[in-house]
């Protein structure tokens, strides 16, 4: 191939599936789909994406990057990874899903109110206080996300969930006090810091 | 004893398919001595499995015929059947080949009148059928098998059934003492023409070929479409025997697949189309594909068979395959593509486009040899004086595969010739 082939090919390829390439995880597989059809037939969630993989993946290429961004579609996925064990092209779907939900999410594009990210966003808090997740205080912070009344209605309905959870040893009650953190709290909290600022810096910039 | 008589200056071929025997009448036609080793019971390969040929709609019948009279009518060409080579020692212009020929316990006598095999009993599930039908212990591997000659079930001597059979023989034709014989001799070159096998169909998990009875494979239907076939060209459900009525392909079963075979198998589109005439008319047919890749001059038959208005064309690869407890019907589970809408279709009848892979695999090789990814043989100059011939290079259609024996047939003349010369 010419150098100015490839000069043309790089100047005229949809900037969308670069920044893609170079932000998303493992973003640098979707130009290997073949448009065959069969992660999206056999997504368990299918049903009810607005954009399953497959055509996730074509939008990318057709520079749809609002719709893609701002979709609710990979925000569905739930790891199952019946995808990744079809796809013929070897195509990582589950990774690239995840990948494309932190990126939208880094770019503040996630769609309000999507379950998924809220959910991910209050176990990161939980997580970030004490360096480990305080399994009590997840649960009732999901109960409350939508207000008190609906908290104290959530916290009824699965009593009984609570109280075996505590019975076997799976929960207990006192870590509402606070709760125990890590050994090292603070080198913990250098940990995530250094490792987000590596992250910030990896990401380039597209207009 | 089976006797061979070669020198340096005979070419071996192995595989005596349409490949394998093109090779080997091209090169005793131009006078050489050539010594064809195939394994099956008759020559022919796997074409003899065929109903009809893309993209004329012919009988592959009649091309063999005339190869098996151009092969008996030659005086260099010598076949073994029933045998295979074990090892090929030495290079170019000096090979010794070793050769295991099992027993057939039925010689030259026989005049295929049958009578042995209406005396037998024990049946087997017919190989030549992919197994949809049964066989006697003594019987005719096909209608049209050349040698026309009975062949014995070793599972059955020893049996009351062998002797029924000697027993019936008019001719003195069975030969319950026959024993495996392991020959050798000498080859100034090697014709590989091995050829293909279907992918399994069972290792594609989500398509049930395993479970799900309505599910076959691209190579039944050729059998389920004879009228000399199992189903006598009825087109009836594996399951309940129901008539069929609509037919789902599906292709690429097994290629273009990491998880199974890399290379795309080339001829499983066009026996797709052709597939979708056998039928009659009122029977609908849908074909779910990636991409058709009905290649160069064929790209007229796939658009006879588009227009055909029974033939459906959905782009999707289906995604799984679910049995209907109800009624048997398999039901395809995909997300069609263009609009994707997913589907959940039933159908009475599946055929799974399945590709082709080298039927030798790299592990049996008897010979050093170049082989690729995908486990086809590349034109390597290490391989020496050994050359690849029709589908053991490659998927290849027959005509492809007749081209590139005929091919294979030129580059070992050119090393027998070399010997001739050097040897004066
Ligand atoms: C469903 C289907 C439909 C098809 N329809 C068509 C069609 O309509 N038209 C068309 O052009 N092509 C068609 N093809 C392709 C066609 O079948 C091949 O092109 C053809 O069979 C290639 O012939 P071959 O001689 O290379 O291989 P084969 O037919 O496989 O012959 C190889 C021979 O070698 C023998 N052999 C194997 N191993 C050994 C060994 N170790 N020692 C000795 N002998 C051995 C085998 O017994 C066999 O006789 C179809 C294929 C499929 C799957
Ligand atoms: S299964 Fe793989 S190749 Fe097929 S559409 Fe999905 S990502 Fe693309
Ligand atoms: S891993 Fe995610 S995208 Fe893949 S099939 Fe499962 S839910 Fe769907
Ligand atoms: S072996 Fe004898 S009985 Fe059998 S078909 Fe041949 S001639 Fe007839
Ligand atoms: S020829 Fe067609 S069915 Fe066969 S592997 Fe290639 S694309 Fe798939």
């Amino acid at each position: 191939m010419s150098d100015l082939n490839t000069a043309m090919i790089e100047k005229y390829r949809s900037s969308f599936l670069k920044e893609v390439e170079a932000n998303v995880e493992e973003g640098e597989w979707v130009k290997m789909c073949m448009q065959c059809g069969v992660c999206s037939g056999s997504c368990p969630l299918g049903k009810h994406w607005e954009h399953p993989p497959q055509e996730i993946f074509m939008m990318i290429r057709a520079g749809k990057r609002e719709d893609v961004l701002s979709s609710d579609s990979m925000w569905m996925c739930t790891s199952c990874y019946n995808c990744i064990a079809r796809c013929p092209r070897g195509l990582p779907i589950t990774h690239i899903m995840h990948g494309l939900a932190v990126y939208s999410k880094r770019l503040g594009l996630t769609p309000q109110k999507q379950p998924t990210a809220e959910f991910s966003q209050i176990f990161w808090d939980n997580l970030m206080k004490k360096g480990r997740v305080n399994e009590l205080k997840l649960g009732l912070s999901m109960y409350f996300k939508d207000g008190f009344g609906q908290g104290i209605k959530n916290a009824m309905a699965n009593q009984k969930l609570g109280q075996n959870m505590m019975k076997a040893k799976r929960m207990n009650a006192m870590e509402f006090f606070g709760g125990h953190s890590v050994k090292d709290l603070s080198g913990f909290q250098k940990i995530i810091k250094k490792a987000q600022e590596i992250e910030a810096g990896n990401i380039k910039e597209f207009k | 004893m089976t006797e061979v008589i070669a020198t340096n200056e005979t070419i071996l071929v192995v595989g005596g398919g349409i490949s394998g025997m093109t090779a080997a009448l091209e090169a005793a036609e131009t006078g050489k001595q050539v010594v064809l080793v195939e394994k099956r019971p008759y020559v022919g390969g796997r074409v003899t499995q065929l109903y009809k040929y893309f993209p004329k709609l012919c009988f592959p019948t009649c091309g063999l015929e005339i190869n098996q009279r151009r092969a008996k009518m030659n005086p260099n060409l010598n076949i073994i059947s029933m045998a295979e080579v074990t090892d090929i020692k030495g290079e170019a212009g000096n090979y010794t080949a070793t050769v295991k020929i099992s027993p057939r316990y039925v010689n030259e006598n026989c005049t295929a009148c049958g009578d042995c095999a209406k005396a037998v009993e024990a049946e087997f599930d017919d190989e030549y059928n992919y197994g949809l039908g049964k066989r006697k212990g003594a019987y005719l591997p096909h209608r049209m098998a050349h040698p026309q000659r009975y062949v014995l079930d070793p599972a059955i001597i020893g049996t009351d059934d062998a002797q029924k059979a000697k027993d019936a023989c008019k001719v003195n034709a069975i030969d319950l003492d026959m024993q495996e014989e392991v020959i050798e001799f000498k080859a100034g070159a090697v014709v590989w023409a091995t050829g293909w096998k279907p992918y399994d169909a069972n290792k594609i998990q989500p398509y049930g070929y395993d479970r799900i009875a309505n599910v076959i494979t691209s190579v039944e239907f050729e059998r389920m479409a004879d009228p000399n076939g199992p189903t006598g060209g009825k087109l009836t459900r594996p399951s309940d025997g129901k008539e069929v009525k609509s037919v789902a392909f599906i292709q690429c079963a097994g290629s273009r697949d990491k998880n199974h075979l890399l290379h795309c198998s080339r001829i499983c589109c066009m026996a797709s189309l052709k597939q979708a005439t056998y039928p009659a008319d009122e029977v609908a047919i849908s074909i779910y594909y990636i991409d058709i890749r009905a290649i160069d001059r064929f790209e007229d038959f796939y658009q006879k068979v588009k227009a055909k208005e029974n033939v459906k064309f959905i782009k999707s690869k289906v995604a799984s395959i679910v049995e209907n407890k109800e009624n048997g019907n398999p039901t395809l589970h995909g997300v069609d593509t263009e609009g994707y809408n997913r589907y959940a279709d039933e159908h009475d009848l599946v055929v799974l486009a399945v590709g082709m892979e080298p039927s030798v695999d790299k592990a049996s090789f008897p010979v050093e040899i170049t082989i690729n990814e995908e486990g086809f043989i590349e034109p390597a100059p290490e391989n020496g004086g050994v050359f690849a011939a029709g589908c053991s290079s490659d998927a290849l259609d027959v005509n492809r595969a007749v081209q590139h024996a005929t091919g294979a047939a030129m580059r070992a003349i050119q090393v027998v010739n070399r010997v001739a010369a050097t040897e004066g």
